[in-house]
């Protein structure tokens, strides 16, 4: 895109990430030139000026306003540039365009949601169209977060108790890495999404499949997509990795000792009660931090994840699944 | 007592461990600082070195998330607290400024010690509960997260509650003496630089430490007493938080930087043999700094949904900021023209702080455009940025300080070949560790994460092993200064040459300062008039001289 686009900032993939970065390059060349002015007087300074011999009282004005008021002035003059400069962008990607599709962002320990206007709800996958303005309307369930993609030059906090607003229009195709920036947790790191940006043919094609429910799928297998999209992964393994919670491999049919010490037996009512209201029996071991997914999922959704652990079980087909 | 007079001095008179425990001297509690802060600086270096491990592969290395979030939040908080705050005024600004006014002691020597122990008990409180209830919330105890957290945060923040009364008690102790103690004739602006800068640090001190005790008490009522101030669950707003905090926060990083500035004033003009230039504009652009400091703290919060307005205002109060430090650099660099440099260890310092500082304040302009801010906020951009000011500013001007006055306290040299090969590696390491991080914060990089992205892992991986070199440069630091106080040679009374008072008394000082009453013969930086015979020259130098 520019100069520094590729040795500092990674390709800049929306309308507004062309503005940053020429403002970006313009601060990077000019701090370039007024630290090689710095550092190269001072350098030539220590050699031009070793002491050599005998000590004696050295000269030279110790005051001069013409001088400082000239090294006072010029930087006062660089500062107002940029800053009117930045000023301006910043009002772009201040003032949402009137057009825009608004998507509803909700941030929690520790994954994404995204609501859309037609019904459909997927988790930690954005999937929009190219070329067509998107507004995030954003808040937090829990804990403060910050929706961050690099690829746009956008982040913004998703605040509890309090609406955020950005927005942003991706110009290609592609997948872009969305990560959570503002510290909550155990699992912070792993707050991590997708924007999945596709033409506008496709997005209208997934609109119009998104909300089927998983139509012509088996529960398993719609299971097994869920286990992604509603990201069930960030927590759960499928190969006995113990993560934030426990592992989903060999799980179904056997007894689970709980942090109180009793234990129960893994079942499709311990399956759907620790969706709904995973604090009610937290395993042995692990953080009651899972939150409910509650309104999230709807109940064939919770039947078809129900389906898929249980295909992960000693008995079941978890090879198939995977 | 003694067989000669001129071994009689404030580390040896009187003995015994309760005569350091109860003194009034301000050199020994100076010391004292010295050493307290020296424990919390190995402490905080080690838990750094175990973050850049952790971080050198993608996945789990040596410890998991939790144990990291701990860590990095102990790093912050000890190095923060514990070490960066109170390094140059309380130990060296303890140690030096009464010498500098030509005074015996500061105003109030019990007040001096007091804030001493408080220090030690607040820096202990402070350890030992993130340590025993596992604080993770970093270092800024952000809400609603903190007032979430199962684990307690309220011993953590009673522990910073009781170190910011240490922080007030030296800053008033500082005022009073500055003002009081002068020696008669010495006016305001004959003082040495770093008792301008001092000055200015005191005010802060003063001024915006209330505040941060203030917003703890707040977290405490709210978390012990369930009143909604800051939690939402409650009704309360935790992006007020965030103001409270930056409100002392930011202030407070000129607490850090504004006496590594005046020691940058002292050395510079010293191993130049150079009439500082601009005395006044370095003066008065420190507490320019000090007082627009105060009105900047919103820069902190351009994404947290604060409204665009206040965020375009902070934004230009930033700049303005930003000028007088601009100001001091180029001073520094005309001090400096046709002066007779020497480049032994305090000038190598000072140089390094003149190189990292320049970055530290360059790219502190990319954070104040709210435009560009926006993609680097929360990055290891930022992570870059503050260490380059806090370690390539003030630690390397603690740094230029400490080996400058090192003969003053102990009267033994260090081994300039030795503090020359250190001060090379730490410049060299820190560099290492810290630019790569620019770079991974402008690729997008989250500052706080345990596990990353492949993508990001060479640059991490360099890092880490930049953090090593570094770790190497401060170990032979730590060997040569030890080795030194053993078998250092003797200082003579003016090793460097320099001008200003506290380089008049014997090496190191007798208890009460100064053997006969200091007289001022000339300015702290009248190397147009003076010259000043370097004992240095006199006594046979390490291997390099």
């Amino acid at each position: 895109m520019d100069t520094t686009g590729n040795i500092f900032l990674p390709s800049g993939q929306s309308t507004i990430a062309g503005e940053v970065d020429a403002l970006f390059s313009f601060l990077f060349w000019a701090s370039m030139i007024l630290f090689a002015i710095v550092m190269g007087g001072v350098g030539y300074f220590i050699w031009r000026y070793r002491h050599r011999g005998r000590e004696t009282v050295t000269s030279g004005k110790a005051h001069s306003t013409a001088l400082e008021f000239t090294w006072t002035a010029i930087p006062i003059i660089m500062v107002l540039v940029v800053f009117f400069w930045g000023f301006n962008v910043y009002m772009k990607m201040q003032v949402v365009p009137k057009d825009a599709l608004q998507i509803k962002v909700t941030g929690q320990k520790w994954f994404w949601s995204f609501d859309y206007p037609h019904g459909a709800a997927t988790v930690n996958e954005l999937v929009i169209p190219a070329g067509k303005s998107v507004k995030l309307l954003m808040s937090s369930k829990d804990v403060i977060h910050s929706f961050f993609v690099p690829s746009f030059r956008i982040k913004m906090d998703v605040v509890p108790n309090r609406y955020s607003v950005t927005w942003f229009e991706a110009m290609n195709p592609g997948n872009y890495d969305l990560l959570c920036t503002e510290f909550c947790g155990k699992g912070h790191s792993e707050m991590i999404g997708l924007v999945k940006v596709v033409s506008e043919r496709e997005y209208n094609e997934w609109v119009e499949t998104s909300a089927s429910l998983g139509e012509g799928l088996s529960l398993a297998e719609y299971g097994a997509q869920l286990y992604k999209s509603k990201a069930c992964i960030t927590c759960h393994s499928l190969d006995g990795t113990a993560l934030v919670g426990p592992s989903f491999k060999d799980d179904f049919g056997t007894m689970r000792v709980l942090t109180g010490g009793q234990s129960v037996r893994i079942d499709e009512n311990y399956i759907r009660e620790s969706i709904l209201n995973p604090q009610a029996k937290v395993a042995a071991g692990y953080d009651p931090v899972m939150p409910t997914y509650q309104g999230i999922l709807k109940d064939r959704q919770i039947d078809a994840l129900v389906e898929y652990i249980k295909s992960l079980g000693k008995n079941g087909a978890a090879d198939e699944a995977e | 007592m003694y067989d000669n007079e001129s071994e009689r001095n404030y580390l040896n008179t009187p003995r015994g461990w309760k005569s350091w425990l109860f003194t009034l001297d301000h050199k020994r509690i100076g010391l004292m600082y010295l050493i307290a802060m020296g424990a919390a600086f190995l402490l905080g270096g080690i838990l750094a070195t175990l973050v850049r491990l952790e971080l050198l592969t993608p996945g789990r290395d040596i410890m998991g998330a939790e144990t990291y979030n701990q860590i990095f939040t102990l790093h912050g908080a000890v190095m923060i607290f514990l070490f960066i705050i109170p390094s140059i005024p309380a130990a060296l600004g303890n140690f030096i400024l009464p010498q500098m006014l030509g005074a015996k002691d500061v105003a109030f020597p019990r007040l001096n010690l007091a804030s001493w122990y408080i220090f030690v008990a607040g820096s202990l409180f402070a350890v030992y509960s993130i340590w025993t209830s596992a604080v993770d919330t970093g270092w800024t105890f952000y809400t609603p997260y903190s007032t979430d957290s199962t684990k307690s945060v309220i011993s953590m923040t009673l522990g910073v509650f009781i170190l910011g009364f240490s922080s007030i008690f030296t800053g008033l102790n500082f005022i009073v003496t500055i003002h009081k103690l002068r020696l008669p004739g010495q006016k305001w602006f004959e003082l040495p630089l770093f008792v301008w800068g001092l000055y200015a640090t005191a005010i802060i001190q003063v001024l915006a430490t209330p505040v941060l005790s203030i917003t703890l008490v707040l977290l405490i009522i709210e978390k012990a007493g369930g009143v909604g101030i800051f939690d939402p669950a409650m009704g309360g707003d935790p992006v007020l938080f965030q103001h409270f905090f930056w409100f002392y926060s930011h202030p407070a990083v000129y607490i850090m930087i504004l006496p590594g500035m005046g020691i940058i004033s002292e050395v510079i003009s010293v191993f130049s043999r150079k009439k500082i230039f601009g005395y006044k504009a370095i003066a008065f652009s420190s507490i320019a700094i000090a007082f627009i400091g105060f009105l900047v703290w919103g820069h902190h919060m351009f994404v947290s949904t604060q409204s665009p307005l206040a965020a375009v205002i902070f934004s230009f109060l930033t700049f303005m900021n930003a000028i007088p430090s601009g100001v001091k650099i180029f001073n520094w660099m005309a001090t400096m023209y046709k002066g007779h440099i020497k480049l032994e260890t305090p000038m190598l310092y000072a140089f390094s702080f003149l190189f990292l500082f320049t970055i530290g304040g360059l790219t502190g302009i990319f954070l104040g455009v709210i435009a560009t801010d926006i993609h680097l906020h929360n990055t290891y951009f930022v992570v870059a940025h503050f260490h380059y000011v806090m370690v390539g500013g003030t630690v390397m001007a603690f740094l230029a300080g400490i080996h400058y006055w090192w003969p003053k306290m102990f009267g033994k040299m260090y081994s300039e070949f030795w503090a020359r090969i250190a001060c090379l590696i730490i410049f060299i390491g820190f560099n290492f560790t810290f630019f790569t991080q620019f770079i991974l914060g402008t690729k997008g990089m989250p500052r706080r994460y345990y596990t990353y992205l492949d993508q990001y892992q060479p640059l991490h991986a360099f890092s880490s092993v930049g953090s090593w070199i570094l770790g190497l440069g401060f170990i032979i630091m730590a060997i040569y200064l030890i080795h030194s106080l053993v078998k250092g040679e003797k200082a003579g009374r003016n090793p460097w040459g320099a001008l200003t008072l506290e380089w008049t008394s014997p090496i190191p000082p007798p208890p009460e300062n100064f053997d006969k009453d200091p007289v001022l013969n000339h300015g702290p930086y009248d190397y147009d008039k003076v010259v000043m015979e370097r004992d240095i020259d006199k006594v046979k130098m390490g291997s390099v001289s």
